[in-house]
């Protein structure tokens, strides 16, 4: 017997909740893979610690989503019991980690966005965002501060290094447009003041991207083609492993307590 | 690495180092600490370097049976304690390797001499975790080992390796608790979910006794480390500790010991059944079901993060010589 998925009833303020909690989430779940793995013990505490950061917001957001839903669902349920199709973060976060530099750039590029994001959320008109804002934001400004020093020390590193890091940027940089992005149900929440507006971020993202990847020696790719489709479900094909690894004990024995 | 260099054995001859050895073991015979810049018998520094490394390796080893479910843990709680615990493992490996070096090696020696196979760390770190049961056992058990044999070394007689006990043991005892609450749990709950609870403790409890080393009679260095203060019970005299702390909370929880010959003799001490050695010797050859796994997922983190620690020490070299050739100008 498994647990089957629920049906969750997303209204835009719930879905809105699910999307960073779900971004919160499957980040901290790819950094924890590093758990003793790291390429120092310094980075194998860095990483979890990170991850611990990400899987706390996360936490916090599922609840939210879930007192905001009203249907009995809780943080678990949320996490442990939605499919591929009812996940709605973003490409980025569900890159595979790959090596060191492309974790760091990953790191780099979500942080310095959540950072930005999460700083506005802070004046939210929903006080439970607001706050979950406020704790957000001091620790994607630790994450950005970290990423920020590793990329730079990638690119200008070694041949090897550089050649790594470079790599990196240009496989992830596709997977930066749809944090950027907005439609019609955020759209909603916004002009309520409850939702920041993500598209005034770019310019002040590419300004702390750009300072990074040139201190890295690094080239932003001129490609401007963006992929989309995490926020609507629509996943890449690592998503579904991460989701059967993450979620293997909660569907093997349905309604078990842990 | 001022340390090595205050560390440098210095020269002397026989006769001084009789006199500085008496003195020595009249400081330890009194209880006082032995610190990094004081003069220490060499076996005594050897013993230690190998003792704390080892416990160093142990912990960084003991990340990997654990660190297995890290992403497959049950609830975003479990998931959290137990990256969190792992975390606090490699704190720990971190501080020991400190401690280490205070004594004059380098975390680097130590490291290679792991991923050589040359160093030894804790047997039980080389069995599978199977189940999540398996997690709750670890924190109940193989923690609550490590708290036995630990305690008494926050009296160790040298100062760096005494201190760093007190902070690790406060946090094994955090994590011993987590293990005992997941079981707990799982003792409560479905009985698929006792089942597996009863199944890990059946597959690990030998091999957590075996964590107290061999019997006393077959025990190597108890001798020497005895009169140094850096062991104050002996193995046997641990495990016996361990056992009549953990029978009653087995009890508590359900469960059956996995040894028919346990009972409890006239002074209330529960007396175990024979502990197959032979086990253990093969564990520490390295034949163990996880040694192969254990020591290729360490190489492998080792290897495949060299070019990024070169890339840090390119990058910090570079940064210097900018600064002083910015500084020149």
């Amino acid at each position: 017997m498994t647990a089957p998925s629920i049906t969750v009833s997303e209204t835009p303020l719930v879905l809105y909740t699910l999307r960073r909690a779900d971004d919160a989430l499957i980040l901290g779940h790819r950094l924890s893979e590093w758990c003793g793995h790291a390429p120092m013990l310094e980075e194998d505490m860095a990483l979890s610690n990170m991850a611990l950061d990400l899987i706390g917001q996360a936490r916090e957001l599922y609840g939210y989503a879930a007192k905001v839903e009203g249907r009995g669902h809780d943080e678990d349920k949320l996490a442990y019991l939605r499919d591929v199709r009812q996940y709605r973060n973003l490409l980025l976060v569900e890159r595979p980690n790959g090596d060191f530099a492309h974790t760091m750039v990953r790191q780099l590029f979500y942080a310095a966005f959540a950072d930005l994001y999460w700083r506005g959320m802070m004046g939210s008109t929903d006080a439970t965002l607001a706050a979950i804002a406020a704790k957000s934001e001091k620790e994607c400004a630790y994450h950005l501060r970290h990423a920020s020093e590793w990329v730079i020390r990638l690119g200008d590193g070694t041949d090897e290094s550089h050649r790594r890091a470079q790599a990196a940027v240009d496989d992830l940089w596709a997977y930066t447009g749809e944090m950027f992005s907005v439609d019609g149900s955020e759209r909603g929440l916004i002009d309520a003041g409850i939702a920041t507006d993500p598209t005034m971020l770019l310019p002040e993202w590419l300004s702390i991207v750009s300072h990074v990847a040139r201190e890295a020696t690094l080239v932003l790719p001129e490609n401007d083609w963006m992929q989309q489709g995490g926020r609507d479900g629509r996943h890449s094909e690592h998503l579904g492993h991460l989701l059967s690894e993450l979620q293997y004990m909660q569907r093997s024995f349905p309604g078990a307590t842990w | 690495m001022y340390t090595q260099a205050l560390n440098s054995p210095e020269e002397g001859s026989l006769a001084e180092d009789a006199v500085r050895a008496s003195r020595f073991q009249a400081r330890v015979d009194a209880e006082e600490r032995i610190e990094p810049n004081d003069w220490m018998p060499a076996a005594y520094r050897k013993t230690l370097v190998r003792q704390i490394s080892q416990h160093a390796h142990s912990e960084i080893v003991g990340m990997l049976p654990e660190g297995n479910w890290i992403t497959r843990a049950p609830s975003l709680r479990r998931k959290a304690a137990l990256l969190a615990k792992v975390q606090d493992e490699c704190g720990h490996g971190l501080y020991l390797y400190a401690a280490a070096e205070t004594l004059g090696a380098s975390r680097e020696e130590l490291v290679d001499a792991m991923l050589a196979g040359k160093a030894k760390y804790s047997s039980i770190f080389n069995y599978p975790t199977l189940t999540w049961a398996d997690i709750g056992v670890i924190g109940w058990l193989v923690d609550g080992a490590a708290i036995m044999n630990q305690i008494p070394l926050c009296r160790c007689s040298y100062g760096p390796y005494a201190r760093a006990m007190i902070r690790v043991c406060k946090e094994e005892s955090f994590h011993q608790r987590q293990g005992y609450e997941i079981m707990l749990t799982l003792c409560r709950g479905t009985a698929e979910q006792k089942a597996m609870a009863q199944d890990a403790l059946n597959r690990w409890w030998w091999p957590v006794l075996m964590m107290f080393g061999p019997p006393d009679q077959a025990s190597q260095h108890s001798d020497a480390s005895t009169k140094w203060k850096i062991k104050r019970f002996s193995n046997d005299e641990l495990r016996q500790k361990f056992i009549d702390a953990t029978v009653p909370q087995a009890q508590y929880l359900g469960l059956t010991m996995p040894d028919p010959e346990m009972t409890q003799d006239a002074q209330g001490h529960w007396r175990h059944g024979p502990i197959d050695w032979n086990e253990f010797k093969q564990v520490l050859a390295g034949n163990g079901p996880c040694n192969r796994d254990r020591l290729s997922a360490r190489r492998k983190a080792h290897a495949d993060g060299a070019w990024v620690r070169e890339a840090a020490a390119a990058y910090a070299e570079k940064r210097a010589r900018r600064q002083m050739a910015q500084a020149a100008e």
